[in-house]
């Protein structure tokens, strides 16, 4: 199997900051990491690799030269090859532009790599939070799509895919080639051991421009190919409407609330 | 794509009893006030099989029309069949603007959508309104966790597309139903439909959280202390006849299973009734639960954020405080 899966370095946004003036992001001592979601992505296409050895697992990330890191993480935890999706005009992309990019990244890198199985993303990323791109790519390389997977496995000549649905899990069948989206599985993801973590230090990772990219349109790219802009940004604030609750003991207290829940028909 | 007319579509979603899933409903609420202001007509677009609950549902909702497409290929969702249905039903009719509700399949559909017919969509919406002098669609969404909130606009793509997640927005009272009834006869073909759905594990009913749909929710955080630290908070959402939340910590901890999860990456919930036990309230926490009629915080830190966006609060230990809150309960209701 000939795996690929896009990955996305993301601010731990656990640990996030906002300038409250400016609205942009205080980067300063701020880790950056391979996006969650992505990691349960990778760690899927490395337990197909478990299972069939012969699986070449491909990493594509777009974004600046700094994001050679993450690919670089990826090539320590799993993975075989990396490629760095990076120009100018691709800045600025939402996330119709972006999986646009990604859909012709991939089909370059197939020039490259072979023809790939399936196409594996997060289901989301931690600082976008859209869920958008996954299914976009789909569309663009017109593959079915599965989202919410929770485990992939192969079956045959298709994907047996365990799915979060809305109420159940439930498993699903889709026809290879196809994209699949990863939620969290009820697995842990595997850490990079000390030799390959060598061998990714030192693994040349070649970027990718619009040059490569043959049949691009630029005018699908960038701030100029996004349908949606941002129109504004804003700290969110709450406005404090709190009564606090502070009898002379704790069971009084607790009284007290109950007393004004139950006034005010809450409960 | 041009829009044909300045109609405002929501996407109400089905179950597989043909009944209408909630979300849907209640974006005919913003829906209709958003329509007006467009000066164009309020439409449900219903996809399903045998959905006539979900048709006289948003009839009451106020719906100007209900658009109609049956067969057996919807019943279960499948990306291939729907993003087909609403791509020929988006080509004929030409609305301006689509309301998805942000389900697990309305996030499967939206993006897929908004890549083929090349439009843009603006995901997890926590406000709605239209943009001054343009008309154009102002969407509001919390971005980095909920740390920022973005307001998009889409002025050229049509129709422009947002999601919106469950309780965000509120049903109203049902009314008299005025709704014109389209039925589009469109099929999609098996071959067409790359996906099949091969098993549905059922969990057990206890696993299943029902966090959207319930009145009162009472949660727990890293405050809790561990897995054990659940039995008071479970022991009060009992009392209240309430559901068990947490934050991420507790469920990234390990204490408790991720249906539990509310906040940014977990469940958007707005009960009667939220109390945080041990929840500094992180602001994707907040992302989550802020819309909640009535929130309680209980904490050891006076300074914990939760407190400000919280109607009352007790400073204390939680360990000592739920269970004279659910003692207190049980009196009331005894």
């Amino acid at each position: 199997m000939n795996i690929c899966v896009c990955i996305k370095q993301v601010p731990d946004t656990t640990e996030i900051k906002i300038d409250p003036v400016k609205h942009t992001l205080i980067r300063e001592g701020v880790p950056s990491i391979v996006n969650t979601y992505d990691t349960y992505a990778l760690e899927n296409a490395a337990r197909i690799k478990d299972a069939a050895p012969d699986t070449k697992i491909v990493v594509i990330s777009m974004g600046p030269e700094q994001a050679k890191n993450a690919l670089k993480e990826c090539l320590a935890i799993a993975a075989d090859k990396a490629y760095l999706i990076t120009d100018r005009v691709f800045g600025g992309s939402d996330t119709l532009a972006t999986s646009y990019i990604l859909s012709e990244a991939i089909r370059y890198v197939e020039t490259q790599e072979g023809k790939f199985d399936m196409i594996f993303c997060g289901k989301q990323a931690i600082d976008g939070d859209t869920a958008q791109v996954g299914p976009e790519i789909a569309e663009h390389l017109d593959y079915p799509q599965v989202t919410y997977a929770l485990e992939a496995v192969i079956d045959g000549e298709s994907l047996r895919v365990t799915q979060q649905g809305p109420e159940e899990k439930q498993v699903i069948g889709v026809e290879i080639p196809c994209v699949v989206t990863f939620t969290q599985p009820p697995f842990d993801v595997r850490y990079p051991t000390i030799r390959r973590k060598m061998a990714a230090n030192k693994a040349q990772i070649p970027s990718v421009t619009s040059a490569e990219l043959a049949g691009i349109d630029v005018a699908r790219c960038g701030l100029k190919g996004s349908p949606t802009h941002v129109k504004s940004t804003f700290v969110p604030v709450h406005e404090s409407k709190l009564v606090l609750v502070k009898e002379e003991t704790v069971e009084d207290s607790a009284k007290k609330l109950i007393g004004l829940l139950s006034d005010a028909h809450v409960i | 794509m041009e829009a044909k007319t300045k109609d405002l579509w929501v996407f109400v979603e089905t179950k597989e009893d043909g009944s209408a899933r909630n979300v849907g409903l209640e974006l005919l609420n913003p829906g209709r006030r958003l329509a007006d202001g467009q000066g164009g007509r309020l439409a449900a677009v219903i996809i399903g099989n045998k959905a006539d609950a979900a048709v006289k549902a948003a009839g009451e909702q106020g719906a100007d029309q209900v658009i109609l497409v049956e067969g057996e290929e919807y019943a279960h969702y499948t990306t291939d069949a729907y993003v087909n249905a609403m791509e020929h039903l988006i080509t004929k009719y030409g609305p301006t603007t689509l309301l998805i509700g942000a389900t697990s399949y309305g996030r499967d559909m939206g993006p897929r959508l908004s890549a083929r017919l090349k439009s843009g969509l603006t995901a997890d919406c926590t406000s709605l309104d239209l943009e001054a002098g343009t008309g154009n669609m102002a969407w509001t969404r919390p971005a980095f966790g909920g740390n920022l909130m973005a307001t998009i606009i889409c002025p050229d793509g049509r129709p422009q597309i947002g999601t919106v997640r469950p309780g965000v927005f509120k049903k109203q009272a049902p009314m008299e139903s005025h709704a014109e009834v389209i039925r589009e006869d469109y099929h999609v073909p098996a071959g067409k439909i790359r996906t099949r759905l091969l098993e549905v594990i059922h969990e057990a009913a206890e696993a299943v959280v029902d966090l959207e749909g319930a009145d009162i929710i009472v949660s727990g955080g890293r405050g809790v202390g561990g897995p054990e630290g659940f039995g008071v908070v479970k022991e009060l959402a009992e009392a209240l006849g309430g559901v068990v939340g947490s934050s991420r910590a507790a469920v990234d901890a390990g204490w408790i299973p991720y249906a539990h999860q509310v906040g940014q990456t977990g469940k958007t919930v707005a009960p009667k009734l939220y109390i945080a036990c041990g929840i500094s309230g992180a602001i994707q926490h907040l992302a989550g639960m802020s819309g909640s009629d009535c929130i309680i915080a209980i904490n050891k830190d006076e300074e914990a954020p939760i407190f400000e966006v919280a109607n009352y609060g007790i400073v204390g230990n939680l360990h000592e405080i739920l269970p004279l809150l659910t003692a207190e309960v049980k009196k009331l209701k005894a």
